[in-house]
């Protein structure tokens, strides 16, 4: 087993991702704001994944409940499953031209939402509004550039 | 099978366990009283992470006030100063008013309604999660803010308190899905109850009976029989009836008075808790 290098910038760009994700914007901006700690943590997984799985997908999401105020465990499963399609399938993904990845990441961030909804209208009762699925389409545009980032981040700080 | 994982479980067996961790989580916070009290640690063990993210707001803030202009100020100082004028004369009248109203109150051999002790707070952030309508506000247990009280603004009622830290705490809006409100109809006094939608500029009246009496631009405001929020608070207008008969129910939306997406001040009040017991009692 490799040593793990460089561990703490994973974690320090997950906490970045929340604290993004809970920052105050105008609520028209807000409805457009992309999933960044999903988003995040998919990179990790696909880069990582023996790094970032499961575990960590599942600690990231329960933070997320804490922190918009879901019902506690909603996103934490949603994040595990979207995590564990990615690990399963990370080095077919890998191989992938950016253009293909982003359209995958988009289905999972379906996937995500379709969760999020299914488990809260169960739990709680919400109607459904096609404008909940806007942070899919920002998050597929997001990923490029994202993905572009964070990999220079890894390879600047050798995290392994 | 799983070759990236030279140790640990498989990667099927950490979906398993998660799986069935956040299923335990969920039915936990949902169908037990114990969360509110689990929250209430939590929230104020993710309380950095928000101060920090709000952080850029309020530098912004900050900085434009910084720059504004002088002439501005003045302006704005004189129109608050009117306000505070035209208010304070509004005031004499209430205090006269509530004295008759009191001996009133005495003469009918009620409970005397007294005003609580009230606290301003700011908002540190507001969630627009579509499936939760929450802020978090900057006074928690350290200043005497305790789980399920009421909350207001200048324009009406908010929402309520629902977990509580140290320094910071959380606040359910009207507007969330799992809200619901007693109120009256200010024109008619027929009770009624409403549900948040998740959405921030309506509520939704329900089992209301097509023969009820409404009116698009009915003011509801608080009946106090739910027990949390004091009587006659302002709520919402109504603005959409939709007279379907096939349907069970009437259905009425309604707009709150108050602007819950850009909320920066909010008024939290204290019931007076021996007006309820004298009330009980009676």
């Amino acid at each position: 087993m490799q040593r793990a290098k460089g561990i703490s910038v994973i974690y320090l760009s997950l906490l970045l991702a929340l604290i993004l994700m809970v920052m105050p914007m105008p609520a028209m901006v807000k409805l457009f704001r992309p999933d960044w700690a999903l988003l995040v943590l998919l990179y990790w997984v696909l880069a990582l994944p023996f790094r970032a799985n499961i575990g960590t997908a599942f600690v990231v999401g329960f933070l997320v409940d804490v922190l918009v105020g879901t019902v506690l465990g909603v996103n934490a499963l949603a994040f595990s499953v979207v995590a564990f399609v990615m690990a399963a399938n990370h080095q077919k993904i890998r191989n992938f031209s950016i253009l293909q990845q982003s359209l995958l990441v988009g289905l999972l961030l379906a996937l995500y939402h379709l969760l999020i909804f299914w488990l809260s209208h169960f739990l709680t009762g919400v109607y459904f509004l096609p404008d909940y699925l806007w942070p899919v389409l920002t998050g597929t545009l997001v990923w490029p550039w994202l993905f572009w980032l964070l990999r220079r981040v890894r390879r600047q700080f050798k995290v392994r | 099978m799983n070759p990236i994982f030279e140790r640990g479980p498989s990667l099927r067996l950490r979906l398993f366990f998660a799986l069935l961790l956040s299923i335990g989580l969920m039915l936990i916070d949902r169908y037990t009283d114990s969360s509110t009290q689990l929250r209430s640690y939590l929230t104020a063990a993710v309380s950095p992470l928000i101060y920090v993210a709000s952080l850029p707001q309020v530098i912004l803030t900050g900085a434009s006030e910084q720059f504004m202009s002088h002439q501005r100020l003045l302006a704005e100082n004189d129109q608050l100063r009117e306000r505070l004028l035209r208010q304070s004369g509004n005031l004499q009248r209430l205090e006269f008013l509530q004295q008759e109203n009191n001996k009133l109150r005495e003469l009918l051999g009620s409970a005397p309604v007294t005003e609580g002790q009230r606290l301003v707070a700011e908002v540190l952030a507001v969630y627009s999660h579509p499936f939760s309508h929450q802020i978090v506000l900057n006074k928690g247990s350290n200043d005497g803010v305790t789980e399920f009280q009421p909350i207001i603004d200048e324009l009406g009622i908010l929402g309520q308190v629902v977990s509580v830290g140290p320094t910071s705490s959380r606040a359910l809006l009207i507007t969330d899905t799992t809200h619901a409100i007693s109120l009256r109809i200010e024109r008619t006094g027929v009770a009624v109850i409403a549900e948040g939608l998740g959405q921030w500029d309506r509520i939704r009246l329900v089992h209301l009976p097509h023969s009820i009496d409404i009116q698009d631009g009915d003011r509801l405001v608080t009946s106090g029989l739910d027990g949390r929020f004091p009587e006659g608070y302002p709520v919402a207008r109504v603005n959409r009836i939709q007279r379907d008969v096939s349907q069970p129910f009437l259905q009425v939306q309604a707009e709150p008075y108050a602007q819950l997406d850009r909320i920066r001040y909010v008024l939290l009040l204290w019931p007076q808790t021996e007006l309820d017991q004298q009330g009980d009692s009676d």
